[in-house]
C-alpha cells in the first residue's frame, strides 16, 4: 500500500467526467503533495486566462486524422479523469483530435503530431489515438513552445494491434503541462510508450494503462532531464485486471542544479482476477549535483496468489567516481567523461527505440541538453 | 626520452598509511617489475601516480619529464604521457568500447583521428590481441571476462601510445595463450625503444616473455630490495617472507 492512504486498487472510485466531484487540490493530497501548486498557473482552480495551443498533424498515409467537436462519441470511452486537472481538460476543450489507424492497416512512417504553445494562458486539449484490430503505427507527440496546457490523449489499441509512441516534452523553461495519457490494451495487443521529458517549468505527466483482455503487453519508458528550478513529475498507473497480461516499465532522469525536482511514482495493481501478470518497474535518477532532489516512489499491490512475476525497484544516486576516473584516466576531460557517463545512463534506455531516425533525434535532443 | 621520477612518496587511503617512502625512477627504454606481497601497496603506488581521488598524497613527488604529475587533473596525467592498465578495469554501462576508444584517442592526440584511420587502426589493434570485433560495439568492459578486460587495457595501451605505462598485474586471470598474446602486445609498445613500462605482478611467467631491466621488492608500502630479473626468480622459488619480516 505504500505512501498511499487507500489501497491502489480503489483510486479509480473517484473518477469522473464530473469537475464538481474533485475539490480545488490544496497540497495535502497523495496525489498532489510532490506538486508545487503555485505554478501550476491555475489549472488546479479553473482561473487560468484562456490561451491557445496549435496541433498540427503530419500522418502516415494509411491513417486518418479528424478533428472533432466535445460531443463526438468515440471520446472518453477508454477513461474518466482521475484528478481535478485531468477533469478540467476534459470540460474545458473545445476541438479534439482523432487518429485512426484502420482495421490490419500497417503505417508506413510515423505519424508526427505536433503541439506548439504561444505563450501565456490556459489551453486545454484532447487527443484520441485509435489503433484498429491488428493494425501497427507509431505516434509522435511533440511539445513545443510556451503555454499553460492540460490534455488528455487516449490510446485505444485494440485486439492483436501494435501501438508505439514516443512523446517529447520539449518545451520552452516557462512552459506548464499537466497530462494524462491513458492506454487501452485490448486482446494480444502491443503498447510501447516512450516519453522524454526535457523542457518547461513545470511538467506532471501521469501516463496509466488498463487492459480488457488477455495477452496485453505494455512497455513504458521514459528518460528525463531536470535543470535547476524545473519540477519534472512522471506519475505512472498499471492496472492489471486481465490474466496473462504483461507490464514493463523503466524510468530514467538526471537531474541539475538548484531546485531541479523529480518526481516519479510507480503504481501497480494486480487485481484478483489477473492471474498471470508479469510486471516489473524500475526507476532510476543520477543526481549529478546537490540541490536537486528525486522522489521515486513504487507502489506494487498484489491481490492474487497466482503470478508470473511482479517486481519494482528504485535507486537514486550520484555519479561513480570510479566511472569518471577510469574515462579521465584514459585522457577524456571531466566534463565530457562525465557527459558520456550521463549519456550512457539514459542511453541503455533510448537505445530501446527502434527505428533508426526517431532513437537519433532522441540522442540530439539529450545530448544538447548535455551540451547546455 | 621521458623519465617517470617516483620521490618519497608517501600515500594513504582513508587516514591508513599505505605507501611509506617510495622512491623510483623509470626511464623510456627501460622495464621495471614490481612484486610483491598482497595487501603491500603495490595498486595503491600505480592509482596514486594516476590520481585516483581516493588516494590521498601525504608526501614526495612525482615528475614526468620535469613536470609535476601530482599538480595534474586525472585527465591531465594521461593526456601528458601516463597510462594506467588497471589490475580491476572499471564497467561503465551505456559506452560502447568504440565510442569510448575514439573519445580517448581524440583527447590524447589533441584532434579526433579520421573515421577511416581511426577503424583500420582499431581493427589492427583488435587482430593483434585475438579481440572479437564485436566487442567494439558492446558496452565498456560490461560482461567482459578477467581475461578479455586485460587484452582490452592492452589494447589501450597500444591505440593510445603513452610515454610511460603503470600496468597492474595485467597478467592474472589470463590463460596461456592470452598470456602470450598480450605479453606480445606490451612488447610491441615497448619495441620503439622510446617508452617506459612498470609492470606490477606477482608471477615470473610474465617476465619470460616481457624482459625487466630492474626487478624491485615491495614490501610494507616501500621497495626493500632492487636486482636484475635473477631476482624474480629467487623470490619465486623463495618467497616474500624475508622481507615482510623486516617490514614488519
Ligand atoms: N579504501 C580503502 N580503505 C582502507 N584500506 C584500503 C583501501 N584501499 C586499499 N586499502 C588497503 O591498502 C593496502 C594496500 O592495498 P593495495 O591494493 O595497494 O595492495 P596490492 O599490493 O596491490 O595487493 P594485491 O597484490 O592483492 O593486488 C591494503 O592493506 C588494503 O587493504
Ligand atoms: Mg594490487
Amino acid at each position: 500500500m505504500g505512501l498511499n492512504e487507500k489501497p491502489l486498487s480503489t483510486l479509480h472510485e473517484k473518477s469522473s467526467f464530473n469537475l464538481e466531484d474533485f475539490d480545488v487540490p490544496s497540497g495535502r493530497e497523495e496525489s498532489w503533495r510532490f506538486t508545487p501548486l503555485s505554478r501550476l498557473k491555475g489549472l488546479h482552480k479553473g482561473t487560468a486566462a484562456a490561451g491557445h495551443i496549435t496541433v498540427t498533424v503530419d500522418a502516415a498515409p494509411e491513417v486518418t486524422v479528424e478533428t472533432v467537436g466535445r460531443d463526438d462519441a468515440r471520446l472518453g470511452q477508454s477513461f474518466a479523469p482521475a484528478d481535478r486537472v485531468s477533469a478540467q481538460a476534459w470540460n474545458s476543450f473545445e476541438k479534439a483530435t482523432v487518429i485512426t489507424v484502420p482495421r490490419e492497416a500497417v503505417a508506413s512512417k510515423p505519424t508526427v503530431v505536433t503541439l506548439t504553445g504561444s505563450g501565456e494562458g490556459a489551453a486545454f486539449g484532447h487527443l484520441l489515438i485509435k489503433v484498429e484490430p491488428m493494425a501497427e503505427a507509431v505516434i509522435v507527440l511533440e511539445h513545443v513552445g510556451s503555454a499553460v496546457y492540460a490534455d488528455n490523449v487516449e490510446f485505444v489499441v485494440g485486439d492483436g494491434a501494435t501501438l508505439k509512441v514516443i512523446s517529447l516534452q520539449d518545451w520552452n523553461d516557462d512552459a506548464v503541462h499537466v497530462s494524462q495519457h491513458h492506454a487501452q490494451i485490448a486482446k494480444d495487443a502491443t503498447f510501447k510508450s516512450f516519453v522524454v521529458t526535457l523542457g518547461g517549468d513545470l511538467v506532471r505527466l501521469s501516463p496509466s494503462v488498463t487492459y480488457t483482455a488477455p495477452g496485453g503487453d505494455a512497455d513504458l519508458s521514459g528518460v528525463y532531464f531536470v535543470d535547476a528550478g524545473q519540477h519534472l513529475e512522471h506519475r505512472l498507473l498499471v492496472d492489471h485486471s486481465q490474466p496473462t497480461c504483461k507490464s514493463n516499465v523503466d524510468y530514467r532522469g538526471a537531474l541539475q542544479g538548484q531546485d531541479a525536482h523529480a518526481v516519479w511514482i510507480g503504481d501497480v495493481i494486480i487485481r484478483v482476477e489477473a492471474e498471470g501478470t508479469d510486471t516489473y518497474e524500475l526507476n532510476r535518477n543520477l543526481i549529478l549535483t546537490d540541490g536537486a532532489r528525486a522522489d521515486s516512489v513504487p507502489n506494487l499491490e498484489i491481490l492474487t496468489g497466482e503470478v508470473a512475476g511482479a517486481g519494482h525497484a528504485s535507486a537514486s544516486g550520484r555519479l561513480d567516481d570510479e566511472h569518471l576516473f577510469y574515462l579521465q584516466a584514459r585522457g577524456i576531460p571531466y566534463d565530457e567523461a562525465k557527459r558520456l557517463v550521463i549519456r550512457g545512463f539514459l542511453g541503455q534506455l533510448i537505445e530501446k527505440i527502434e527505428l533508426d531516425e526517431l532513437r537519433e533525434r532522441v540522442f540530439a535532443k539529450v545530448e544538447a541538453e548535455l551540451a547546455r | 626520452m621521458s623519465t617517470l621520477e617516483i620521490r618519497d612518496l608517501h600515500v594513504a587511503v582513508e587516514d591508513k598509511q599505505i605507501l611509506r617512502g617510495v622512491d623510483l625512477t623509470v626511464r623510456a627504454g627501460e622495464t621495471h617489475a614490481i612484486m610483491g606481497p598482497n595487501g603491500s601497496g603495490k595498486s595503491t603506488l600505480a592509482y596514486a601516480i594516476a590520481g585516483h581521488p581516493k588516494y590521498t598524497i601525504t608526501g614526495g613527488s612525482v615528475l614526468l619529464d620535469g613536470e609535476d604529475l601530482l599538480e595534474m587533473s586525472v585527465d591531465e596525467r594521461a593526456r601528458a604521457g601516463l597510462f594506467l592498465a588497471m589490475q580491476y578495469p572499471v564497467e561503465v554501462p551505456g559506452i560502447s568500447v568504440s565510442n569510448f576508444l575514439r573519445s580517448a584517442v581524440t583527447s590524447v592526440r589533441g584532434e579526433a583521428p579520421k573515421l577511416r584511420e581511426f577503424a583500420k587502426d582499431l581493427k589492427a589493434g583488435m587482430d593483434a590481441l585475438s579481440i572479437d570485433p564485436a566487442f567494439a560495439q558492446r558496452n565498456l568492459n560490461e560482461g567482459f571476462s578477467g581475461g578479455e578486460k586485460k587484452r582490452h587495457e592492452i589494447l589501450q595501451l597500444e591505440l593510445l601510445k603513452p610515454k610511460i605505462a603503470v600496468l597492474d598485474e595485467t597478467d592474472s586471470g589470463l590463460d596461456v595463450d592470452a598470456l602470450r598474446v598480450v605479453s606480445e602486445g606490451i612488447n610491441r609498445f615497448r619495441g620503439t625503444g622510446d617508452t617506459g613500462v612498470l609492470l606490477i605482478t606477482h608471477y615470473t611467467r610474465i617476465l619470460r616473455y616481457v624482459k625487466p631491466d630492474f626487478v624491485h621488492v615491495f614490501a610494507g608500502g616501500r621497495i626493500v630490495e632492487e636486482g636484475g630479473p635473477e631476482l624474480a626468480e629467487k623470490l619465486e622459488a623463495e618467497g616474500y617472507a624475508a622481507y615482510t619480516k623486516d617490514a614488519a
